[in-house]
């Protein structure tokens, strides 16, 4: 065994131990701070999250879910800021949290929030409406080639993860479409489904119930390799049979959203190890998983150093669209 | 009658002790969400979800929904006793609801909002009955333009037919158009007139505007009227409350037209607030005493609270068969039923027949305990008025701010609050009228989001608003409504000189 490794075995142990040497915990409700409006995918995370929590008795303390999704969630990340080291308020959002600074001129940096943990990650797919001439993803790019700035690409939100991956689209391939901003997921879903745009970018969670009902139809799904085996959804097809955009020749690797858990900045080093364990054990619960599959999203619990790179090269490369884009405020 | 069956099977989930006891406390908690503005059926039903997560789907739906009917009738009483709407969906209430009561008639007004809002749902259930499959299909055509179509003759059908100076109307819509584009706009991303204020980047909460405008103008206006309390109490008997229900029959058309408004928005969706002032505006243009709306008339408590209720039980419709909710309250229940493993979508009622027609079925029961609940409790809500305004005045300011603070637990909203109280005051004094401007808060956002998605869909050209037959016959109705009211006054005016009422 080498020193780097005892050196790191020391410190897990030394991590794992803290917990139990620093013994905070709340003594007031805990506010879970959601980044988006009631009965969205960050609201849904935030709410299983509590349920979890409460009914396992991992919090002892009452758990209050606020929503402050104005300005696309800046509104929950500026009261961060305002709350600023208070161990009581824990903020739920996406990739958002450091992403809106970069394309909006907001009163806060990242700096203001501390990570805590990812708990999934969220598939983006292509989907087209059932009776679309489009096979294939690159049946769709070929015609946005063709007749640029023509075919109306929905999703929801402006600069925000969905505009992003249709702009990374248009940087990769060359194709131009004509992207049209709703106000969610949900929204997009149905204006695909009664033929109002040609293609969204929506997760899966948000076009479940439209392709079930055969309404519309995924042509793939931007990540590394096939999603999770799944009971089959629409006809004989399950989330796993959806190719990867990559096998059928849109070179975009992985594109995926995770879902955060953040604190103010300013907390105590105990405050961060508390709720990273309680969040573990949500991550671990039988209802999580349930959520996990639910949602059809990936699992993926990440915290300290791993979350920090995570975060990092998602941020690198999402700058990188909006340089090319020109969205960069300032 | 597929659909009838189905429904027949819903009753007998419906119809069961423990669902009866799930609707009752319902129907009575969401009174009380209603009754406290500020904390209305949204955060409501939202505090109540964990509490679902140990019952089965059927049963959850079944009390967050019956909470949903208990928050829109008590969100109607505030609006008539004190001119504080308890929801945003009573504000069109309070025009005709608190002269009403002020005069002396609030058993009257308040038996007159809750049978009319009994009919409306009733009238909604029914359509959602009948119409299951085929509405889903219908909503599907609503593209960006249709939207915009939709919100351009709400405005017009309010607006149309006006009664105050047509200058001071222009000055209050375009204050709610100015104050509704505050915050992040969702096209384009950019952050608009929030001056450098962290608070303005949500946007402004229209409850909050409502609550100044209205509770703290009105107490305003009832203080510089020398400290008493307008509305005195008349006798509360059981008898009053029967007596009016006796001259209902007498309002058929106004009950049949709004409900009919509130179907539609609510299947479409404009949502129950749009379709309470829309269906105001028709009644208001429709009567051929238009002069005497505002002062108390009938039938300006039967529109808006037929149409608001019909919107708000068709409202679940698109929520459940498309997953767009077109209410604040059927947004927090949809994310209530992805917790709890459904997925809203065409396939619901195929795939979950119990869960869909026993919520059906219990939306029939628990309206009917609401009418009931809320009928017995009138002499005492209306009581609250004989209480003196020493009393009452402080606990309307209380409540006020209170309820303010909980729409989003910022105390920025509490100066929001104070400042449109006094804004309120300055124009009820001045004869502005402020309808107009609510209006314009409330739908605003949306028309503009709508109207700068068709722009992008047809690269600026105007003519997507009349690219096929179901939006130009809504654009064309809504011209109608804007112009003709006006075109026949001039024409009567060139004819004959009108007499003055």
């Amino acid at each position: 065994m080498t020193k780097t490794k005892i050196g790191l075995l020391a410190a897990t142990a030394l991590t794992l131990a803290a917990p139990a040497l620093a013994e905070f915990a709340p003594s007031r409700p805990v506010e879970f701070v959601v980044a988006s409006g009631a009965g969205g995918g960050t609201d849904n995370f935030a709410r299983t999250i509590q349920a979890v929590l409460t009914r396992d008795e991992i919090v002892e303390r009452p758990i209050v879910v606020l929503n402050k999704g104005g300005g696309s969630g800046a509104e929950a990340f500026l009261y961060a800021r305002q709350n600023k080291g208070d161990p009581h308020k824990l903020i739920f959002g996406t990739n958002n949290v450091y992403l809106l600074p970069h394309v909006a001129k907001l009163a806060y940096t990242t700096e203001d929030l501390q990570p805590v943990a990812a708990l999934a990650l969220d598939e983006f797919l292509v989907w087209v409406k059932a009776d679309s001439p489009y096979e294939n993803v690159m049946d769709l790019v070929n015609a946005a080639k063709e007749a640029p700035g023509t075919i109306p690409f929905g999703g929801s939100q402006s600069k925000d993860t969905d505009e992003t991956l249709v702009a990374l689209i248009e940087q990769t391939t060359g194709a131009d479409f004509k992207y049209v901003p709703f106000n969610g997921g949900g929204e997009v879903g149905v204006q695909l489904a009664g033929g109002h745009v040609a293609a969204n970018v929506n997760n899966p969670n948000e076009n479940a119930g439209q392709w079930q009902a055969g309404a519309i139809r995924p042509l793939c799904v931007f990540a590394p390799q096939r999603m999770a085996e799944s009971e089959p959804i629409s006809g004989d097809m399950g989330w796993h049979d959806i190719p990867t955009c990559t096998e059928q020749g849109l070179e975009i690797e992985s594109y995926q959203m995770p879902r955060t858990v953040w604190l103010p900045a300013g907390t105590d080093p105990e405050v961060l190890a508390y709720y990273e364990a309680a969040l573990q054990k949500v991550s671990e619960s039988q209802d999580w998983k349930d959520y996990l599959t639910k949602t059809s999203q990936s699992a993926s619990f990440l915290t300290g150093e791993e979350l920090a790179k995570f975060i990092e090269t998602s941020e690198a490369n999402a700058v990188k669209v909006f340089e090319a884009e020109g969205w960069t405020a300032q | 009658m597929a659909n009838f069956d189905l429904l027949m099977h819903g009753f007998g989930i419906a119809i069961t002790p423990m669902h009866l006891m799930l609707m009752v406390g319902g129907v009575l908690m969401g009174l009380i969400v209603g009754v406290l503005p500020g904390l209305g059926a949204p955060n409501g039903v939202s505090l109540l979800i964990p509490l679902t997560f140990a019952l089965d789907p059927t049963s959850a739906i079944i009390l967050l929904s019956s909470m949903y009917w208990g928050a829109l009738f008590g969100g109607s009483t505030t609006s008539i006793l004190f001119n504080i709407p308890g929801e945003p969906s009573s504000v069109a209430t309070t025009f005709d609801g608190y002269p009403m009561a002020r005069s002396g008639q609030s058993t009257r007004a308040l038996t007159l909002a809750f049978m009319s809002a009994g009919f409306g749902a009733l009238l909604g259930v029914i359509v959602i009955t009948l119409l299951a499959g085929w509405a889903s299909q219908f909503a599907l055509k609503f593209g960006a333009p249709e939207y915009f179509a939709v919100y351009f003759l709400a405005f017009a059908a309010f607006i149309g037919m006006g009664s105050a100076a047509p200058m001071k109307t222009m000055v209050s819509l375009a204050a709610g158009l100015l104050l509704a584009s505050v915050g992040m706009d969702s096209v384009t991303g950019s952050i608009r007139l929030t001056f450098g204020f962290e608070d303005l980047l949500g946007g402004i909460s229209f409850l909050v505007v409502v609550i100044g405008l209205f509770g703290i103008g009105e107490l305003l206006s009832t203080v510089q009227e020398g400290l008493r309390f307008r509305g005195v109490a008349s006798k509360i008997d059981l008898r009053d409350v029967l007596k009016t229900i006796a001259e209902l029959p007498r309002y058929w058309a106004t009950y049949i037209r709004s409900g009919l408004i509130g179907i539609w928005m609510g299947i479409t969706p404009g949502g129950p607030t749009a379709a309470s002032f829309m269906s105001y505006g028709i009644a208001r243009s429709s009567s051929r005493k238009g002069a005497a709306f505002g002062t108390g008339r009938p039938e300006g408590i039967v529109a808006p609270e037929t149409a608001d209720h019909s919107a708000g039980s068709c409202a679940m419709l698109p929520m459940l068969a498309l997953g767009v909710p077109s209410s604040a309250t059927a947004a927090v229940m949809m994310g209530g039923l992805m917790i709890w493993g459904l997925t809203p979508g065409p396939m619901l009622f195929a795939t979950q027949p119990d869960f869909v027609w026993g919520l059906i079925a219990s939306m029939y029961v628990s309206n009917l305990i609401g009418v009931v609940l809320v009928l017995a409790t009138v002499p005492m809500f209306a009581a609250l008025l004989r209480i003196p305004f020493t009393i009452i005045g402080p606990m309307i300011v209380a409540i006020c701010f209170v309820g303010a603070y909980t729409v989003s637990n910022a105390t920025f909203d509490l100066w929001v609050v104070l400042v449109f109280g006094l804004v309120g005051y300055l124009f009820s004094r001045l004869d502005y009228p402020l309808a107009p401007l609510v209006l314009a808060m409330v739908l605003g956002h949306k028309a503009e989001n709508a109207f700068h998605q068709s722009m992008v869909l047809s690269d600026g050209s105007l003519s997507i608003f009349f690219a096929n037959p179901l939006v130009s016959s809504i654009m064309v109705l809504g011209i109608a409504l804007l112009v003709l009211p006006k075109l026949v006054a001039f024409g009567s005016r060139f004819r004959r000189q009108v007499p003055v009422e």
